[in-house]
């Protein structure tokens, strides 16, 4: 399959999964995995960036429009895709010049891991906060975001110890 | 001029990223607040036939429950009628006078085809719009009390803010008293809600009804809204009282949305009060 067309569907397969799927978890009442945001994890790193953050907005936004949050879901998933390229450059060390040979899956599992919790970590934060959108329940929203990531970076690694086996 | 090019194409990706961040924001504040025209909802006509397609397919998933409930509520109904026609049948005959009739409320039949209830701010999606006669500011209730009011309708779907939603506020009273207070949710357990401004005097006990109080022109008097289960006797100055609901808002299926033919003549005289 070539590239764009890769991209596309996992667009479109990420949507699906979580609005129809994911959104329906709710374990223990309020815990869901918010396992879009591996999005931001797989687009591959270009020179143009600006691609990256429009195709994560849209994600956002897709899914705002089918969980009724406004634009909180587009908020959050912008702003990590903004921050992806500050930890690649901070855990992974790779300047510009590395962008076209990098590839999530073969670095070594303790970078990946800080990479992907740092990130799935600050994406729930955002998403809890302006989802409560007050300061008057903030221990919720702090064990909101301790057990959703803690469920999104499960599936996440299964997910990939699961389809990168194969190769 | 050059400088502002210059500055814009060096800054772009920034530039960029904020002008999305202010747009995603704006977006979210629009959308809690009840008066202002939403963009982003369920609603639209793709996003809510995608949802009307899931529903006919878990539909049949609930069908069980959804007969009891409607079981439950024939029962009540049978029984309602049962009294009313001993009051007839005391008074020997029956007086149908066309003049003193009239309608207050008429009721529509919806399915949810969207449920929220683990965020602090949910709304539901209804299959019903304003080709059904369906408007803003609408009593939702199902059988075993209320469920919401009709926030944003387009011609086939209808949005509802939840009672559990932290804006929500409605007026409820301490059944058969005049008691008032006032309904909100503090947006931790959706089996829960609170009622606040409830005087000190209204005799609360555990275990008590609270139902809708009428002083609003959405819902009618006397809808269920579920037990008083906790009463703080401190000295808070909202008075906060913890009620478990009868409605089980996680597992919802036909709805009535319930229309108020006189809402626009109270409007119209509270609204000289205040001038």
């Amino acid at each position: 399959m070539n590239k764009p067309f890769r991209l596309f569907f996992l667009f479109f397969f990420l949507l699906f999964l979580q609005v129809f799927v994911l959104n329906n978890i709710l374990l223990f009442g309020s815990i869901n995995p918010y396992l879009y945001i591996i999005f931001v994890f797989l687009y591959p790193l270009k020179e143009n960036k600006i691609q990256l953050l429009f195709f994560s907005f849209l994600l956002g936004l897709l899914i705002d429009f089918f969980s009724d949050t406004g634009g909180v879901h587009a908020f959050a998933i912008t702003f990590i895709a903004y921050l992806r390229l500050f930890f690649v450059k901070v855990y992974f060390r790779k300047l510009a010049l590395d962008y076209p040979f990098f590839k999530l899956q073969s670095e070594s599992f303790g970078k990946r891991f800080n990479y992907v919790v740092s990130l799935t970590v600050i994406h729930h934060l955002l998403f809890f906060l302006l989802i409560n959108f007050s300061f008057y329940n903030l221990f919720n929203v702090l064990t909101n975001t301790f057990f959703s990531s803690i469920f999104t970076l499960v599936l996440y690694f299964i997910g990939t110890t699961i389809f990168t086996e194969n190769e | 001029m050059q400088q502002l090019i210059f500055f814009i194409q060096r800054f772009k990706y920034f530039l960029f990223f904020i002008l999305l961040e202010c747009l995603a924001f704006g977006l979210t504040i629009t959308n809690l607040s009840f008066h202002k025209s939403k963009f982003v909802n369920s609603t639209n006509s793709l996003v809510a036939g995608l949802y009307s397609q899931k529903s006919k397919i878990t539909a049949y998933f609930r069908l069980k429950s959804e007969i009891e409930i409607l079981v439950a509520e024939n029962v009540r109904l049978k029984n309602l009628l049962e009294k009313r026609n001993l009051a007839v049948i005391i008074k020997d005959s029956t007086v149908v006078d066309t003049v003193k009739y009239f309608q207050k409320y008429t009721f529509t039949a919806g399915k949810v085809i969207n449920n929220n209830f683990d965020k602090e701010f949910n709304f539901l999606t209804l299959d019903i719009g304003k080709n059904q006669g369906i408007d803003k500011e609408m009593a939702v209730v199902n059988s075993n009390g209320i469920v919401g009011i009709i926030d944003y309708t387009n011609n086939k779907y209808a949005r509802v803010q939840s009672i559990l939603n932290r804006n929500s506020r409605i007026n409820a009273r301490l059944r058969n008293t005049n008691y008032f207070g006032s309904l909100d949710w503090d947006g931790s357990d959706y089996k829960t809600v609170q009622l606040l401004d409830i005087p000190r005097q209204a005799p609360l006990r555990i275990g008590d009804t609270i139902e809708t109080g009428g002083k609003s022109a959405i819902f009618p008097e006397g809808i269920f809204i579920g037990r008083v289960s906790k009463i703080n006797r401190g000295n808070s100055a909202d008075n906060r009282v913890t009620i478990t609901l009868f409605n089980d808002m996680s597992n919802l299926g036909v709805v009535y949305v319930i229309k108020n033919f006189e809402r626009d003549e109270i409007r119209k005289l509270e609204n000289l009060e205040n001038e």
